[in-house]
């Protein structure tokens, strides 16, 4: 099948592709807020860690 | 002998609850207006067609005394726990959860029985026939102790929070979905005539499930509030 | 045995998990890529409902994980509750945003499939409206967690709330489904079984499987900022950092 086909899913494309849109999404925001979070906490416990070695 | 004591203790907390409550007895009968009005808002919201209100009212009923029951439910810890009582009820050396009963039961005795009594008036309110008012009766009968024992794990969860009362709703109304579906079917089930026991056998296995295990919860989730 | 014994040190932990990470990453895509091969490209059309029969790949396997992510949470926060042991409840929490969001999917993915086939945007379809009040299960666990300041006593709380609604899904589901039968009378809901043969089984499978990899991958990535946030003050953190 070609390709204009594959998207067109049978007259369903909307609703097929939002689905896995969404999935997309929903998957992606998953991995993208931990591996931010974990950036951010490191940075956080580096500069109160400065900030407790220069008070000391 | 340690049985006698406990069996005493029990007495005493069950007692002492029931004369505060009465001491209070205003406080007792904000659930039960709420619960009626509740239920008398809604032939105003959708219509007094007499068809419709007999098809809805035993849902609403029921709802309506689920949300009652939830509003009930914050007194059950919050002004032991505010005077510390809670704490000594945990240190004593009865088990915790026969003394989370005796509560439960106090609770349901102050909240649980009004609504029973005043049911009937609502189901002629909403045009239910008398025998779907007496089976009406039975599940409130069977399912406001489910609704006080459930409700406590919740507000036991809870009872150390700023601004737990928010949250109970959400912890605890998914927990009453089986007993609303079970119970409301059962009413619509005796209205067109058809018998129910399969419904109460059901209702009656929730009752005794939540008898036999939410103390248990309730206790456990003290110890962590009040740790 | 000794590996779990070093397994449940939380500096341990950190870095194993971070070394399985890649791998789990890369399994994932593997599964995903297959099952979405095998799903949109060589599975036929479903001679009742065309190609839209395919967010099937989605829906499914995403109310599977719904559910198998809140026994793990269940499951973990009472190893936590029962042994003290502080990973678990560190697993128990980590899992609840997941379950979360797995329980969002197949809500919405449910509901839009259910758009051609029923012509609404929603039904009180049985296996729907399991889902949606196992996500508010799953909100009420996150809700309770995010209100108690205390890590201990949060996780400690929480594993009390996820074990009750553990043992309540069984009967939510099985009255909810008898609610279904009553009220939506002789039709069969075609949510989940088009008349399944290899060709969609597989990729579904495939689906299936790849969602527990990312359910791994996830868990071990936020498990990771949890013990870093609860160790934030011992030494092996602040070796980390520099």
């Amino acid at each position: 099948m070609d390709l204009t086909e594959f998207f067109h899913m049978g007259g369903y494309a909307f609703y097929v592709w939002t689905s896995y849109g969404i999935a997309l999404l929903v998957l992606l925001a998953n991995v993208i807020i931990p591996a931010r979070q974990r950036k951010k906490l490191l940075a956080g416990i580096a500069r109160s860690t400065r900030r407790a070695r220069r008070t000391t | 002998m340690k049985s006698d004591s406990l069996t005493r203790a029990f007495a005493l907390l069950l007692k002492r609850d029931l004369t505060l409550a009465v001491r209070h007895r205003a406080e007792m009968i904000n659930p039960l207006l709420f619960f009626i009005l509740v239920t008398s808002l809604f032939p105003l919201g959708i219509g007094a067609d007499p068809r419709l209100l007999q098809a809805v009212g035993p849902g609403v009923i029921w709802v309506a005394a689920l949300l009652a029951a939830l509003l009930s439910l914050e007194g059950i810890f919050r002004s032991d726990f505010e005077d510390g009582t809670l704490e000594q009820l945990l240190l004593s050396s009865h088990p915790v959860s026969v003394l989370v009963l005796a509560k439960v039961l106090a609770h349901w005795l102050i909240t649980g029985l009004p609504l029973l009594l005043v049911s009937p008036l609502l189901g002629v309110l909403l045009g239910l026939p008398a025998a779907a008012i007496q089976i009406l009766l039975l599940t409130l009968v069977l399912g406001t102790p489910v609704l006080s024992l459930l409700g406590a794990v919740g507000v036991a969860l809870t009872v150390g929070l700023r601004k737990g009362g928010m949250i109970l709703s959400l912890l605890v109304l998914p927990l009453y979905v089986p007993l609303l579906i079970f119970a409301a079917n059962a009413v619509d089930t005796a209205a067109a005539g058809l018998p129910v026991t399969a419904h109460l056998s059901l209702i009656s296995a929730l009752l005794v499930l939540a008898l036999s295990l939410s103390p248990l919860a309730t206790a456990a989730a003290l110890r962590i509030s009040l740790s | 045995m000794n590996f779990f014994h070093r397994l449940s040190s939380p500096k341990y932990f950190y870095r194993f998990a971070g070394r399985l990470l890649p791998w789990l990453a890369a399994a994932f895509v593997l599964f995903t890529l297959a099952g979405l091969y095998y799903g949109l490209v060589v599975a036929p059309p479903d001679y009742q409902q065309g190609d839209s029969y395919r967010i099937m790949f989605i829906h499914v396997p995403a109310a599977w994980m719904s559910l198998f992510i809140y026994m793990v949470m269940a499951g973990a926060g009472a190893i936590g509750l029962i042994w003290h042991i502080k990973l678990a409840e560190v697993f128990s929490i980590s899992s609840a945003t997941i379950g979360a969001s797995f329980t969002f999917l197949a809500l919405v993915t449910g509901s839009i499939w259910g758009k051609p086939m029923w012509g609404t945007w929603w039904v009180w379809d049985a296996r729907l409206t399991s889902e949606l009040i196992l996500l508010f299960l799953y909100l009420g666990v996150i809700a309770l967690h995010n209100a108690i300041d205390d890590k201990r006593t949060a996780a400690r709380a929480t594993a009390i709330l996820a074990i009750v609604g553990v043992v309540n899904i069984p009967i939510i589901h099985y009255s909810v489904e008898w609610w279904n039968t009553l009220h939506q009378g002789p039709t069969v809901t075609k949510f989940d079984k088009p008349s399944i043969h290899l060709s969609m089984l597989i990729p579904l499978l495939l689906m299936a499987v790849a969602f527990k990899l990312y359910y791994a991958l996830v868990v071990l990535m936020r498990a990771r900022c949890e013990v870093l946030e609860r160790e934030r003050n011992t030494q092996w953190v602040r070796e980390l950092v520099e």
